[in-house]
């Protein structure tokens, strides 16, 4: 009987004052939005209407919130929940039974099929908005995954990376206009341009780390924005250029439903011709000096790792994937103009990245994919729907902040035979020595 | 000879941190530069490895066999290259690496692959990568750390953290090794331990050991050599015995007073 009362007391004593606490803050978020939520002025009556009803939904929501946010956050601090709870051991089972399965072949082959069916399936059984939803998600995987590059691997903190998605849009749209090169010709044309621009406006920037780059890239961003704006005799100024041809395949005429689903299988081929060579480059040389460079310059530098030329290469390279998809952006969507390009894209870039998980493949195109699904889906909350986004990110951040899924170090296999060699090598050493 | 300093002078803004420093290292030898905290020893370092670009005064390597190369503001990469490998003050590993990854990165002056290697994954880049695994590994079982391989650096105790920077340091294949304290905060054992490596380093991998070191029993057993810096000026050289004996060291580090 002892035992658990002395058990009960401290828990007790935690709610009790996770109950004070979070009264004050209701209290707080009551006065905070008293003016919104309480007092509404009716125009016609020439007075205020006072909706008091509303004052007592808010301390009541936000006290629950609050409670259930705080034992949230504890069960975090003690390691994702009391082990010997029962809730926490099925998810403990389940994690390891995961862990299992994903080690089996036929798993993961399995789920290799399953996945390439739906994506298969998907722009049939969806219908044209789900298809068109779905591009835009999957434009914002490749720009993820080309930032990811630079700020994941490299370190880099850029925000002016939607800069060059613009110029790859904007280099397919006045090619097309102008010499009348066709889509195909334009991606690596785009790319090219992408990853050049990305490349020499790393040279300046050379010196700069931190907040210090991040400042710089977003001048850069909004100088490109101005001058698109402004340039109006080339890029058609606020007006923007229209009629961008979508793309086809040579000697087929489409209707629009089938180039909708034509774009979307573009983009799932670019997608995985993307992951297939952000994963090479990872698991590379240039991969670990990325890495080494983003750990510590310094000690990067002195160990021989050539620092302009690894940031230059990590610039060029994630300027490359944001042209190529500049270039499908403009040919989806038909028609660019300047506020398409807008510091807030980069921002969202940005984003995509952080919560995904920084340096973690599968963690940006997931992050990608909630970050641009999300706002879609929630679009029958219209009112809130901006307002459930930033919950979701706040309470993402807070519980987990390496991002959905985090990047794990690979670990290399030395065979038996060459781990004996290295020991008996040193091991001379050692009995002189 | 394999590191020759001539006149090195570093200026912060006002303040001369190094001022005219010269400095020989033979072939195979130990050498050691001390001198009280702020004497500007690391700062020293620091100019022979390209970190800082000296205000005057020039560096001469020579690699046993090769002609002599001016070293003077290259800069820190190409000096690594060239075999001057070293360590640091305060560990700079890369903590979210892997061990083994931490010395690939010491090899890495040494490999050639590029862009279109590491995406293609030609015959050469894969033999490229096997070699370094390999290479990587023999450098941890040198130090003795090869147990580690698969640990994230961040994790190892400190001990095994400083052999880890060995180990990294002598990845890059050098022929002149500079420490910057590699016995700060090891206990007793563990600097027998160093001591060890050391003298390992230089008989069986035909190293010079150039190191900053407070610890004075290991600079005695070890060094053939010592400098002693005080307020950027060297004020002694000799081997151990002379320099415990010198005037001067013994003013520099227990003031004017005492007498000897």
């Amino acid at each position: 009987m002892s035992d658990t009362a002395q058990t009960i007391r401290p828990t007790l004593n935690r709610h009790v004052d996770f109950a004070r606490r979070s009264l004050l803050i209701s209290i707080w978020f009551a006065i905070l939005t008293f003016p919104i939520m309480v007092m509404r002025a009716d125009v016609a009556a020439r007075s205020i209407v006072w909706r008091w009803s509303n004052l007592v939904w808010v301390i009541a929501g936000t006290f629950v919130g609050s409670w259930i946010w705080r034992v949230a956050l504890e069960r975090k601090k003690n390691g994702g929940g009391n082990p010997s709870g029962p809730g926490s051991r099925g998810i403990a089972a389940v994690r390891a039974r995961i862990a299992i399965l994903t080690r089996q072949r036929h798993f993961t082959l399995g789920s290799f099929i399953v996945l390439a069916v739906v994506i298969g399936i998907f722009p049939f059984a969806g219908g044209m908005w789900q298809t068109n939803v779905m591009i835009t998600a999957l434009l914002y995987v490749v720009l993820g995954l080309g930032l990811n590059i630079i700020i994941g691997l490299g370190g880099m903190l850029h925000i002016g990376y939607i800069a060059f998605y613009a110029l790859g849009a904007y280099s397919y749209a006045l090619l097309n206009q102008q010499f009348g090169l066709n889509f195909w010709m334009a991606l690596p044309v785009g790319a090219l341009i992408g990853g050049v621009a990305s490349l020499l406006i790393g040279i300046p920037v050379l010196r700069l780390r931190g907040d210090y780059l991040a400042i710089v890239t977003l001048a850069f961003a909004e100088i490109t924005r101005l001058v698109l704006e402004n340039w109006a005799d080339v890029t058609g100024g606020t007006a923007g250029i229209r009629s961008i041809p979508r793309p086809t395949i040579p000697g087929m005429r489409m209707t629009l439903p089938q180039t909708t689903v034509f774009i979307y299988f573009t983009m799932i081929a670019l997608v995985v011709f993307t992951i297939f060579v952000v994963r090479r480059l990872e698991n590379s040389r240039i991969g670990r000096q990325f890495v080494a460079m983003k750990e510590d310059v310094i000690a990067a530098q002195a160990m021989g790792v050539n620092v302009a030329k690894t940031k230059l290469t990590a610039l060029g390279l994630g300027g490359v994937w944001a042209g190529m998809a500049g270039v499908v952006f403009a040919a989806r969507t038909t028609f660019i103009n300047p506020a398409s390009f807008s510091v807030w894209e980069s921002i969202i870039v940005l984003c995509t990245v952080v919560l995904g998980g920084m340096g973690s493949i599968p963690g940006v195109i997931v992050g990608a994919l909630v970050l641009i699904l999300v706002p879609e889906y929630l679009r029958a909350f219209v009112q809130f729907r901006m307002l459930l986004f930033g919950a979701i990110l706040v309470t993402m951040m807070v519980f987990r902040p390496g991002g959905i899924i985090q990047k794990r170090r690979r670990a290399y296999t030395i065979s038996s035979v060459e781990k004996q060699q290295a020991v008996t090598e040193s091991g001379d050493l050692s009995i002189e020595g | 000879m394999v590191l020759d300093v001539r006149g090195l002078t570093m200026d912060f803004g006002g303040l001369r941190a190094v001022d005219h420093v010269d400095l020989q290292i033979n072939d195979g030898e130990i050498v050691a530069l001390i001198g009280p905290n702020g004497a500007g020893k690391t700062t020293f370092f620091n100019c022979v490895t390209g970190m800082y670009t000296p205000t005057a005064g020039s560096v001469t390597i020579q690699k046993p066999g090769t002609d002599p190369r001016t070293i003077t503001n290259m800069r820190p990469h190409l000096i690594t290259a060239q075999g001057l490998a070293r360590t640091f003050q305060n560990i700079r590993l890369f903590p979210e690496m892997t061990v083994l990854e931490n010395v690939m990165i010491g090899r890495d002056c040494r490999l050639r692959a590029g862009i279109l290697g590491a995406i293609f994954r030609d015959k050469r880049t894969r033999a490229e990568e096997e070699q370094v695994v390999l290479d990587a590994y023999r450098a941890l079982e040198i130090v003795g750390i090869g147990k580690w391989a698969n640990e994230t650096a961040k994790n190892l105790p400190y001990g095994a953290q400083r052999k880890l920077e060995i180990a990294r340091a002598l990845a890059t294949e050098p022929f002149l090794v500079l420490l910057d304290e590699p016995a700060a905060g090891m206990n007793p054992q563990e600097t027998r331990d160093l001591v060890g490596l050391i003298r390992r380093l230089r008989s069986e991998h035909n190293l010079s050991i150039f190191l900053i070191e407070h610890d004075m029993s290991l600079v005695m057993t070890l060094s053939e050599r010592i400098y002693v810096m005080d307020y950027g000026k060297l004020i002694a050289v000799g081997n151990p015995a002379e320099v415990r004996k010198n005037p001067a060291v013994i003013k520099a580090y227990l003031g004017e007073d005492v007498s000897a």
